[in-house]
């Protein structure tokens, strides 16, 4: 007779990508039961922009996703701009676009690195890092910080692009062009990644869609949902772009997904910087010791790398926010459909389950 | 983009392809021996200078982890004290600093800069807070703030007043006063760093006041007002605004107009009743304030606060001193008067006009009958030059000039006018006549012009007086004295004027000298001398005189409570004031001397009787 036992995968744990738990209950090596845990990472980002004035939370909310920052900047200043009734120079809506698209091919690269390492495949982990931080470099002389760059505020942009920026931000998309077949090479057209994702803990199109699934675990599935396409911000109305869809809705359609969005993310750079405007960067905003908001509420949603992400902002009309919900994306990606895919598969299966799904725990915590 | 099934052609072959990254070289920057190089925007540590920072503590208020203070750096770096500057800067505590540079952005002096280096290493934990002073920088500049885009709000709203060409037809007021809108835009540009309560002389509570207007909270405004200002209307149209010039904004762009905020303010709250700050049960004692100018009325609303009964000596047959009789009506009205008059009307001051203490009542009954006595009478006689026929009609005072338009309604006025004097007075004497002119000659064939002896550089006026007095058509010359007035069958038919050489002597005291060759003729039939105003105390008898102390500069001494050298007897306004007499510090020293009177009539201890 087998045994049942426990095992922790997490909080400290090389399969897990911050402070969480995953409590698993195993059968020799096949998982029974999975519970997530999360509190390990709790930072009540919400409940501390209540004591902060608009401008201050400038320094908060990149903090609430590491991977990917920029995210948390736009939609936080898209909810203050919907609030003040405040439309922003056309500029700023490209420099918001390309900074976006950036960070999301950044964030992807990481993200690819995570999962092959999870095979054992940890080159693709190398070469990821080394070129996301080419863009890192191209962010540190944008915005002055390489990882939190606080860029992006309500009204636009901090600042206006410096001289050269097109031509690096072209540079490295065409850098990154060229080694995308080696990436391809390397792991997304490697038989060992085929053989171990495909048919791993399928998703169906219903099931994704009852458990609020968004991004690219939803796209993998078939369903065409973006907030890119749905609900254009920024500068999404300007460029003729497409999003991909697979139908599978497994391991392996999810990183095939990923990998064409990443490619897609590079021709909107692309796209945005040659048709970028001349002209203001900002709207001017009040003064920041007596910003005073209007009464009212607001919810704005980017697409982030990993789905939906949005601000729901509550103003009681004084200068500073009455209430901030933060929609993390990787939420119910971890609880309800981690927690179901898990079950039944092998414990050495679990990591890369988990990276598939791209959860992000400080955004499940916040 | 590549379709599904090019990913699913998999082959081992491809992915050994990468096999030959062996033979590159690494893509790691070999730090040490390899430096990066930072770019322009780097937010590293923090460089101040300073000397050019002024305290104000905005970076503090913004700063989103509170890892700045405000600390006395006189054990590491000495401070030059300068004026509209606090001995305070900032200190970092680099362990809470998240580099997100809004100090940078709100820094009102620019003083404050980050720089390319973000390298400190220390065993000891105390050693990450320091003061970014100029000698702790390692690299240049980094992240700086940028005028363009900046979240302070440089630019002022521009007060809307009347043109030149109606103003001049009229004696209603030139400044239009802000709109609601315009107020709280204006009320919105304050950072609330409170820099400017050092340059007030009463030193008002100006960020309270303003953030009330700023919420539309205008009594309370007022009543912040209130507490040290006992005629914030009147201050609001006529203060010399010292505040402004030491407003933060200055170093980047325009001051906050905090005197047309206050007026604006104290414009929506019709019955300064509702705002008033305190109010102490009545203690029995009478207290005399003899004179009605903005010291003896201060001194007499915080008196009545405080709970004495007051009753105001006033000479004349209308309340304010110099403000009611030689302020022009079109820089401050009647009604404004009236209605901060008033206000100390309906809460218990006793007025009694037309009496002038040593004629009416004498000195010596008022310290008998009165437990204590406040004189603020002021300069209220203006001072002489000694010019020839100045006993003659055709020359006359500035202060009478302005009593006889403002209280008695003279409006006749000759065409050729002279006015002697570069300060403010001189400038409301000649607007005045310009007006007159427009109602009297429809502006035909009429000229006003002023003499003084300072140079453009250096006169005393205003530089918003003689700007508007310009643009409404008078002619200035500066830089001559009046030598001799020249009569012909006994009516005035000029002024005969000299160069002035300097005006002030090697030790900066005021001793004119010219080039007596050097002169100029003006026509005119009438001129009016504006050069300075004198006192009288001749009300108060010899023996108590002997008693009372004067200073060098031959005003009356008062203690820092504004008690004289004789017991009972306090003093304040012009008469005390070393300075340029101003309405502000009038106020201010007749609040000084309420608190003062208060502790003698109730033998404070700890007070000045103790």
């Amino acid at each position: 007779m087998i045994r049942e036992y426990e095992l922790n995968i997490g909080p400290n744990h090389p399969g897990i990508h911050g402070n969480f738990q995953v409590h698993l209950k195993l059968e020799g090596d096949t998982i029974v039961e999975a519970k997530g845990n999360s509190g390990y990472l709790h930072r009540a980002f919400e409940k501390l922009m209540e004591q902060r004035t608009y401008l201050q939370n400038l320094a908060l909310i990149p903090r609430v996703c590491v991977p990917e920052p920029d995210i948390n900047e736009a939609a936080y200043a898209m909810a203050i701009e919907e609030l003040m009734g405040v439309e922003i120079p056309e500029r700023a809506k490209f420099i918001r676009t390309i900074v976006l698209e950036a960070a999301r091919s950044m964030a992807l690269l990481f993200h690819f690195g995570g999962t092959a390492a999870m095979i054992g495949n940890y080159t693709v982990n190398y070469w990821a890092v080394a070129d996301r931080d080419l863009m890192v470099d191209i962010f540190l002389k944008l915005t002055g910080a390489r990882v939190y760059h606080m860029y992006i505020w309500p009204g636009g942009v901090r600042r206006d692009t410096y001289p050269g920026f097109e031509d690096d931000v072209l540079g490295w998309v065409k850098y990154m062009k060229e080694r995308l077949p080696e990436y391809d090479n390397l792991f997304f057209k490697n038989p060992m990644f085929m053989h171990r994702a495909r048919g791993l803990a399928k998703i169906s199109k219903e099931e994704a869609l009852q458990m609020g699934v968004t991004g690219p675990n939803l796209k993998a599935t078939g369903v065409k949902v973006d907030v890119r396409l749905d609900e254009p911000y920024a500068a999404y109305p300007y460029l003729d772009f497409d999003v991909p869809v697979l139908d599978d809705g497994d391991a392996w359609a999810r990183e095939i997904q990923r990998r064409l969005e990443f490619e897609l993310s590079l021709n909107l750079i692309e796209q945005a910087v040659k048709k970028m405007p001349k002209g203001e960067v900002w709207k001017k905003m009040p003064n920041p010791f007596k910003w005073v908001i209007p009464e009212g509420e607001a919810y704005a949603r980017v697409e982030s790398s990993r789905g939906e992400y949005g601000y729901y902002f509550v103003s009681d009309g004084t200068d500073k926010p009455y209430r901030v919900a933060i929609r993390g994306v990787s939420m119910p990606h971890m609880y309800p459909l981690a927690e179901k895919l898990l079950i039944g598969q092998k414990l050495s299966d679990a990591p890369f389950i988990l990276e598939t799904l791209d959860i992000c725990p400080p955004e499940i915590d916040r | 983009m590549e379709s599904k099934e090019y990913f699913e052609k998999t082959s081992y072959i491809g992915a050994l392809s990468s096999t030959k990254y062996i033979f590159k070289k690494p893509v790691t920057v070999q730090y040490p021996k390899e430096k990066l190089e930072l770019p322009e925007r780097y937010r590293g540590f923090h460089v101040n200078d300073m000397d050019k920072c002024i305290g104000c503590g905005n970076c503090m208020s913004i700063c989103p982890c509170q890892a700045i203070t405000m600390d006395d750096p006189k054990e590491f770096h000495l401070v030059t004290p300068k004026e509209g500057s606090t001995h305070l800067r900032p200190r970092i505590d680099y362990g809470r600093c998240s580099y997100c540079g809004l100090c940078v952005e709100v820094c009102p002096t620019g003083s404050l800069k980050m720089e390319r280096n973000l390298i400190f290493t220390s065993q000891d934990a105390d050693a990450f807070v320091w003061f970014p002073a100029e000698e702790r920088r390692k690299a240049e500049n980094g992240f700086t703030q940028s005028n363009e885009i900046t979240p302070l709000e440089l630019e002022r709203v521009p007060m809307p007043e009347l043109e030149p060409d109606v103003r001049k037809k009229t004696f209603e007021e030139l400044i239009l006063g802000f709109s609601e809108e315009q107020a709280i835009k204006e009320a919105e540009r304050c950072l609330g760093c409170g820099i400017c309560i050092q340059g007030c002389p009463a030193h008002m509570k100006i960020p309270e006041y303003i953030d009330a207007i700023f919420k539309k909270e205008y009594e309370i405004s007022v009543k912040y007002m209130l507490e040290d200002n006992a005629l914030p209307g009147i201050c609001g149209r006529i203060c010399t605004h010292k505040c402004q010039d030491d407003c933060v904004y200055n170093y980047r762009g325009d001051a906050i107009q905090i005197m047309w905020l206050k007026r604006f303010a104290t414009d929506q709250v019709k019955d300064y009743k509702v705002s008033d700050p305190y109010m102490f049960p009545k203690s029995g004692k009478k207290v005399a304030v003899i004179g009605s100018g903005p010291s003896g009325l201060s001194a007499a609303y915080y008196l009545t606060l405080m709970g004495h009964s007051v009753t105001v000596f006033e000479k004349r047959s209308v309340p304010g001193g110099a403000l009611g009789l030689g302020i022009p009506m079109y820089r401050l009205p009647v009604y404004e008067i009236e209605k901060e008059v008033g206000h100390l009307k309906d809460l218990g001051v006793e007025f009694k006009f037309n009496t002038e203490v040593g004629k009416d009542v004498l000195f010596e009954d008022l310290m008998k009958n009165y437990d204590a006595v406040y004189i603020g009478v002021g300069l209220s006689y203006g001072r002489a030059i000694n010019l020839n026929g100045e006993d003659t009609p055709y020359i006359i005072q500035a202060i009478d000039f302005l009593r006889q338009v403002k209280v008695e309604g003279r409006r006749d006025i000759p065409k050729k006018v002279i006015v002697i004097g570069g300060g403010n007075v001189a400038m409301d004497v000649a607007r005045t006549v310009v007006r007159l002119h427009e109602i009297n000659y429809g502006g035909v064939d009429t000229k006003v012009q002023t003499v003084s002896l300072e140079d453009w550089d250096i006169m005393p006026a205003s530089k918003e007086e003689i700007e508007g007095a310009l643009e409404e058509g008078v002619v200035f010359n500066p830089g001559w004295g009046p030598k001799e007035a020249v009569f012909e069958d006994g009516k005035l038919k000029g002024l005969i004027v000299k160069k002035v050489k300097s005006v002030f002597d090697e030790q900066r005291r005021f001793n004119p000298s010219y080039y007596e060759d050097q002169t100029m003729f003006l026509e005119g039939d009438y001129i009016i001398e504006a050069v300075g105003q004198a006192t009288n105390l001749n009300f108060i008898p010899e023996h108590l005189m002997q008693q009372l102390k004067f200073t060098p500069r031959r005003r009356i001494w008062v203690d820092e409570f504004g008690e004289t050298s004789i017991s009972g007897v306090f003093a304040g306004g012009d008469l005390v004031e070393t300075s340029l007499g101003n309405a502000i510090s009038a106020i201010a020293n007749g609040h000084r001397a309420a608190i003062g009177i208060d502790f003698y009539l109730r033998n404070v201890k700890g007070g000045k009787n103790d």
